[in-house]
């Protein structure tokens, strides 16, 4: 075999690889892919029930309600609306009210978002990066929500799931 | 006094880089071996400040010196030993120094052990590696200095975040850092051989065992991570797609890569272009993962810094190395002479194979990774990629690759016979078949997936063993001659053998425990019993006690298999109270390659805990798979080869001087 033939060889077939892995980056973001809403913008884009996404927002104070068998209902604001959530199973260390969530689930025909996951992305002084840059771009934005008076001065590490 | 010290040595560091990066270019363009040699020198006093630098910053929070910040911030004086000396680099500033102290340990080694490199290549290689030390030492003196002081110093710190408060995390960020550091030595060799202009076999044979050495301790320092997060986040995963741990995988997959080229340049002195831009592109990956980490473009558990001046630094070091990288690359690269031809069906073919799909898998990673943070910028949408989109992008351009793994190391170098491969592969397809049907009859009914994934993985766990039994003549000669073979066998064929089937171990523990993992949620009270996939776990009861810096509750339950009593499992919840935060510990039971894993969530008013029960079959087997391909790694490292294989004539000429 000649080096051009060679070199052919070699350049057909990492197209071919290239090509196929286009095509299942482009059929995988099609398909997996969850975007990012607040309750208001939930409302406003009339997101379908069984749609996926992921739902940022604020614990309603006094909204969680502990069922049987790790049930759990609460709902998530973000000073324009609100929407109910229900969940099964332990939530996570940071999940409080009065703070910062983000639950990856869909709606169903009843309008509650059924999660199935919930995150506390965040750790106890500070919001998800997600949900504090829409309250703000809302202009719902409070220093004090969620802050810890003793630790409010400077955002410390961490976060858990 | 040590904190200024510490700084001090810092700046030291940093000047010595300076020069480093500069006198030693100026005597390897003029021929002038006494400033050539000045990058030895300067290295090894640049290693000794920058660890002077970071022994202070130990020091200081061994000693709990609240009047540094840094201290203050991460540390408490009630807090074990142990965790004041990993809280050193729990955190930003502390892990940015460990980062250029390994930086300089990498510098200094080439110097010590670089006796035999043509000078103006060590020349080169330290001047590069200093470029980069240069830029990093000005990031940490600049925006994150780990030495500052308070005005006011207060009496007790703030504590390290509990989380990291673990001896999983106290090992994962050196080895990660040794890791990606490491690559820099083989982007500090590229860059030299692109500003001379000449590469030869020897550069692969210098480049390989660093190569090597990277990515052993990459690969256990993800495998690390991995095992740290499952049993200390609460939730039993072992991997989330998370930017940040994608940020390691990227490094460690062109790495890998990287480790398979540089074996064709060295045997074959073939693809030396595409092992230079590979060199370039792993380092760039690493200081890529350095960025998405360091900078908080993330929100995650490793998102120390939050301060914009930072992200803008590190990003202006990224654009300036790998686009300098890059350009000089496409400039010089044509300079360097073609090397050997070879067929398609080849073992040079196969790997070319290897590294064609290792790339592309990298590069769907990489757009899974960083599509979110384009996409952000450029529309303010947000959205998330999580594992839906690697399950259906990785998973599938590794099932080739996996398949075509055991042919590699069968084919001959140049012109390759795949017939004559597959047929002694023969015993490793029929295993594989086997296993399949085995596992489909077992499992009637259930997932179809899962044992074709398992025949793969056994595939390329036979398909090693056949490698090496086809080498000693296992069957065909006697067994004592096949022994004796087995020993004489290059230490890097067995290295081959093991990591492969490394990558063979780790596919069962991932599709077991994907596929057949069961789980128990619910709220116990004491006497209630929970019954998970034939183990009984009665909940005894919930005690409180008082640790060093936490209160934590403590549940113990009795495990139960058959009506005999196996084990005690005690699972807790930390409350920490200078943070006035908790974690979550998980009690974990071994079985074999199984565990049984119970972490705690809350209690409710009528002192019933809610409980989260796993069984993880075949669990343990996810990192025994990286620390086979580790282990392969180290074999291969003390090969014979790599230890002498280093051109002679610069070794003769000093053995004759002393006789002079």
């Amino acid at each position: 075999m000649t080096r051009k033939q060679r070199r052919l060889t070699m350049i057909g077939g990492s197209l071919a690889v290239l090509a196929v892995a286009a095509a299942l980056v482009l059929n995988a973001m099609r398909d997996s892919i969850v975007f990012f809403s607040t309750p208001t913008m939930a409302a406003e884009k009339h997101i379908p029930p069984g749609k996926r996404f992921r739902l940022g927002g604020l614990v309603q104070p006094g909204s969680l309600v502990r069922g049987d068998n790790l049930a759990i209902t609460f709902a998530v604001a973000d000073g324009g609306a609100t929407l109910p959530v229900a969940y099964k199973g332990i939530l996570p260390d940071l999940f409080r009210e009065g703070q910062g969530v983000v639950a990856e689930g869909a709606l169903d025909a009843a309008g509650v978002f059924k999660a199935d996951t919930v995150l506390a992305k965040h750790d106890e002084t500070y919001m998800p990066k997600d949900v504090a840059d829409a309250l703000k771009k809302q202009g719902h934005w409070k220093d004090d929500y969620g802050a810890k008076p003793d630790a409010a001065a400077a955002p410390t590490k961490g976060a858990s799931r | 006094m040590i904190a200024e010290a510490g700084h001090y040595a810092l700046v030291l560091a940093l000047a010595l880089a300076l020069i480093q990066s500069t006198v030693p270019i100026i005597g390897a363009r003029s021929d002038d071996v006494a400033l050539m040699n000045v990058a030895r020198s300067s290295a090894l006093a640049q290693l000794a400040f920058a660890g002077a630098s970071f022994a202070a910053l130990v020091w200081l929070h061994v000693t709990s010196d609240f009047s540094v910040a840094n201290v203050f911030e991460n540390s408490h004086s009630m807090k074990p030993l142990i965790y004041k000396i990993t809280g050193v680099w729990g955190n930003h500033e502390g892990s940015m120094l460990l980062w250029v102290s390994i930086l300089a340990l990498f510098g200094g080694l080439v110097a010590a052990f670089g006796n035999n490199l043509p000078l103006s290549l060590r020349a080169y290689v330290l001047a590069v590696q200093a470029w980069v030390a240069s830029a990093f030492y000005l990031f940490i003196l600049v925006t994150s200095n780990p030495f500052l002081r308070l005005a006011n110093p207060p009496i007790e710190g703030r504590d390290l975040n509990p989380v990291l408060q673990d001896i999983g995390l106290a090992v994962h960020p050196p080895m990660l850092y040794l890791g990606y550091v490491g690559f820099s030595i083989s982007f500090s060799f590229a860059i030299a051989a692109l500003l001379e202009g000449r590469i030869d076999a020897a550069w692969a044979r210098w480049v390989r065992p660093w190569t090597l050495m990277a990515w052993i301790f990459l690969t256990l320092g993800i495998a690390m991570g991995s095992y740290w997060a499952y049993y200390e986040l609460g939730w039993g995963g072992w991997w989330f797609w998370d930017p940040v741990e994608n940020a390691s995988l990227m490094p460690w997959l062109a790495g890998t890569a990287l480790l398979h080229s540089a074996v064709v340049m060295e045997k074959r002195n073939a693809l030396k272009v595409w092992t230079i831009l590979l060199s370039i592109l792993t380092f760039s990956l690493s200081l890529l993962g350095t960025f998405l980490v360091r900078s908080g473009v993330l929100t995650s558990v490793h998102a120390f810094a939050t301060d914009p001046a930072r992200g803008v630094f590190i990003l202006l070091i990224l654009c300036l190395f790998i686009g300098g990288g890059l350009s000089l690359y496409a400039w010089r690269a044509s300079t360097l002479k073609q090397g050997g031809l070879f067929a398609p069906i080849s073992r040079e073919g196969a790997l070319v194979l290897n590294n064609l799909f290792l790339t592309t898998a990298c590069a769907t990673v990489f757009i899974g990774t960083l599509y979110p943070l384009a996409l952000e910028v450029l529309t303010g949408d947000k959205i998330s990629v999580g594992a839906p989109f690697f399950n259906l992008t990785f998973a599938p351009l590794f099932v080739p690759l996996m398949i075509a793994v055991p042919f590699g190391p069968l084919l001959a170098w140049k012109r390759g016979d795949l017939a004559g491969a597959a047929q002694r592969l023969m015993a490793a397809g029929i295993a594989a078949l086997i296993a399949i049907a085995v596992l489909l009859a077992w499992t009637h009914g259930g997932s179809t997936f899962a044992p074709l994934a398992i025949g793969l993985a056994v595939w390329v766990i036979a398909g090693a063993l056949c490698d090496l039994a086809e080498r000693i003549g296992l069957f065909r000669v006697g067994f004592g001659i096949a022994m004796r073979r087995a020993r004489g066998l290059p230490r890097a064929t067995w290295g081959t053998a093991f990591a492969h089937a490394g990558v063979g171990v780790a596919l069962i523990g991932i599709v077991c425990e994907t596929t057949w993992n069961s789980e128990y949620i619910a709220t116990m009270k004491p006497d209630d019993v929970a019954r998970v996939a034939g183990y009984e776990l009665k909940l005894d009861g919930l005690n409180q006690r008082q640790g060093p810096n936490f209160r934590e509750m403590i549940a113990q339950f009795t495990v139960n298999l058959d009506g005999e009593k196996l084990s005690v499992m005690t699972p807790s919840k930390r409350n920490f109270t200078t943070r006035g935060s908790s974690t979550t510990e998980a009690a974990l039971l071994t079985r074999g390659g199984s565990q049984l894993y119970i972490s705690l969530g809350d209690t409710t008013a009528d002192g019933a805990i809610a409980v989260r029960i796993y069984h993880k079959p075949m669990v343990l087997l996810i990192w025994w798979g990286p620390v086979l391909m580790a282990f392969g790694g180290m074999l291969s490292l003390s090969d014979r080869r790599l230890r002498v294989g280093a051109p002679k004539p610069a070794k003769a000429s000093r053995a004759l001087q002393p006789a002079e």
